[in-house]
């Protein structure tokens, strides 16, 4: 079985992010790393390989900057057998349709010669949150997409998830191959270990530009994209109010009065 | 002036508020049109309700080919709707699943995707809270007819009087899109209390409640409130997912966010961030959620929210 499992390389979450001039996400003054959702959709193939009957390989695929190497690195510690990092200047500042397109051409040349069985995904990347990326690949690639889901079953080629909606759980079935996105209620990630960390040295990483898969320059960066961001305002922090100690139960009586001169009882 | 397409967010023919607030700013775009993707018998009744939220036209699709597969038949129609109407834009509900028909959407007809906008002005403009609510990013489509993923309570919904003729509109579903199969779905029970993305008040409650959400519920039903956690609260098994609050669960922006034994990780920061007024309870006074605070008491929950819950309800009489 050929698994690919997309990894995104992302700016911190728990650092200052900011955006540059043209209204993209500064991937430079941030620290970066694999994007923590992308964690869960590494661990669910790396299951699914161990569940297994067959041989499975498993390969982390990122599109983005020289940097984001590091997002593959992660990948092969944690245990995935390769990576390919698709990286061109051209890229940059892509949005969605770009990116997907970007992503949906490489794992099509990953299929060249053993067909891409799974394409795993995570349910949303940290910074863009868009949550879109997974059902465009599917699309793109004319594939079921079973997503978001926080329990993983398969059987031969048939994959089964539970998926928590807004107004339903629901269990989706499928037919391999197709493209699958799992949430952060899918099982924690595994930690490299020191083995895995020293293995993941001797690992193959491809790096293609956008001719080895076949897209035209012209059809991605930020100059194309179909969408612009016409202005970035960083929000004013809030300003701390009354903070009260509760002393002798004196607590419940300041939170009722400031519930009260608010007008909320 | 251009028919703006507003998909309808219903459960089995009942619809939600969301609709009638995207149908409210689709009337900034141009005429509002409502689709309602369902058993075409409810159709007449759900053009009653959509036509006093302005929807001159309601597209009723009969889901009988539809309804047991995940999105990708929904975006089929709506791209063949597209191609009939020539829409001035496309509002979906910024639901998992509005993303996911919008995504396929995009790419079927070439159109820029716009998710989770928080406003939309006349133009196209709209408006997104990122990095975990520490941004305010205003964008545009620029490319095809733009398809805008719109989150709850982005607008209040203005009465006004459409037409509401129903069209049946017959799509044709492709085997590819027949793929996902549905194959058990399980509604999610009502609490009784408010939506959490509609409520004007959330109560919500993390680890510190070590597990006894009761002062949590108590304080939330005192207030008319709907109940929320932290995912610390939901990874122990306290309660259910569909309450978390944060970057992997909802994001609420109510006029009042009680945060109860929860620290204020940037991830759940992102989720609750935009509320209005942010009140917390905490025992550890140098928790991080002090920092968004209107008003805080440095306090145990388990003594702090009973007493308030009390001094509510009598003040309320
Ligand atoms: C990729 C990713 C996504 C995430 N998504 C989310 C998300 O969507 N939502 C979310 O909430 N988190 C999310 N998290 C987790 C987040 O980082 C925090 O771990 C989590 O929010 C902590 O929950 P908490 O505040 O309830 O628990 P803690 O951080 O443990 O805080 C508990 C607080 O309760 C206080 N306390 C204890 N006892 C009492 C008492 N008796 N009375 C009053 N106060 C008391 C303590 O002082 C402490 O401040 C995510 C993390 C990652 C990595
Ligand atoms: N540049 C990228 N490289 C690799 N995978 C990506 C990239 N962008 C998005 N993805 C995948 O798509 C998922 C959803 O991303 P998004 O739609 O941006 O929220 C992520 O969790 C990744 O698995």
């Amino acid at each position: 079985m050929n698994i690919i499992v997309c990894v995104k390389h992302v700016p911190d979450a728990t650092a200052d992010r900011q955006f540059e001039g043209d209204g993209t996400v500064d991937r430079v003054g941030v620290d970066g790393l694999l994007s923590e959702l992308d964690e869960y959709a590494v661990e669910q193939a790396l299951q699914l390989k161990e569940k297994a009957d067959g041989d499975v390989e498993v390969t982390a695929l990122c599109v983005g900057p020289e940097k984001a190497a590091d997002a593959v690195r992660k990948a092969l510690q944690m245990g995935v057998d390769k990576g390919i990092h698709v990286s061109d200047e051209a890229i940059a500042g892509s949005d969605y349709a770009a990116t997907s397109l970007v992503l949906a051409k490489a794992v099509e040349k990953a299929g060249t010669e053993t067909p891409v069985d799974l394409v795993v995904c995570g349910m949303a990347s940290t910074d863009g949150v868009g949550s879109v990326i997974p059902a465009m690949l599917a699309e793109r690639l004319s594939l079921p997409q079973v997503t978001m889901a926080s329990v993983i079953e398969s059987q031969g080629d048939q994959v089964r998830i539970k998926r928590d909606g807004d107004t339903a759980t629901e269990v989706i079935g499928a037919t391999m191959p197709l493209v699958l996105s799992v949430t952060d209620q899918s099982g924690e990630a595994r930690y490299p270990s020191f083995k895995g960390i020293m293995a993941a040295k001797k690992k193959p990483v491809e790096t293609w530009s956008l001719s080895d898969i076949g897209v035209d320059a012209g059809e991605v960066g930020l100059s194309v994209a179909w969408t612009h961001v016409e202005d970035t305002t960083e929000r004013p922090p809030r300003s701390q109010g009354e903070v009260v100690k509760d002393e002798d139960g004196s607590g419940a009586g300041a939170l009722t009065d400031f519930l009260a001169s608010k007008k909320f009882i | 002036m251009s028919e703006v397409l507003v998909l309808v967010d219903h459960v089995d023919g009942a619809v939600r508020k969301p609709t009638y607030e995207l149908l409210t700013i689709a009337a900034r775009l141009g005429e509002p049109s409502a689709v309602f993707i369902g058993p075409s018998a409810q159709g007449a009744e759900v053009a009653e309700k959509v036509k006093k939220y302005g929807a001159q036209k309601v597209y009723v699709v009969d889901d009988t080919e539809i309804k047991g597969y995940l999105v990708a038949p929904k975006a089929e129609a709506l791209q063949q709707l597209a191609e009939k109407t020539s829409p001035a834009a496309i509002l979906i509900p910024s639901s998992v699943e509005g993303k996911e028909i919008g995504a396929r959407l995009a790419i079927k007809i070439g159109s820029g995707l716009i998710t989770d906008a928080v406003d939309v002005e006349d133009g196209g403009v709209t408006t997104q809270s990122v990095f975990a609510g520490n941004y305010t990013v205003k964008s545009k489509v620029t490319q095809g007819t733009p398809i805008i993923t719109v989150k709850p309570n982005s607008a209040a919904p203005q009465e006004a009087e459409g037409a509401g003729t129903v069209e049946e509109f017959a799509a044709t579903i492709s085997d590819v899109a027949k793929t996902a199969k549905i194959v058990a779905s399980q509604p999610r029970k009502s609490s009784g209390r408010p939506e959490l993305n509609e409520a004007a008040i959330v109560v919500a409650g993390g680890r510190g409640t070590g597990g006894d959400f009761a002062p949590v519920e108590g304080l939330a039903d005192a207030l008319g409130g709907a109940v929320g956690a932290s995912r610390a609260a939901v990874d122990s098994g306290w309660i259910a997912h569909t309450f978390q609050i944060g970057q992997t669960g909802k994001t609420v922006s109510p006029q009042l966010y009680i945060a109860a034994g929860i620290s204020g990780a940037i991830q759940h920061r992102a989720g609750m961030q935009t509320s209005k007024t942010i009140i917390a309870v905490n025992k550890d006074e140098e928790a991080p959620i002090f920092e968004l605070v209107d008003f805080g008491v440095v306090g145990d929950l388990k003594s702090v929210l009973p007493t308030a819950t009390e001094k509510v309800t009598e003040r309320k009489g």
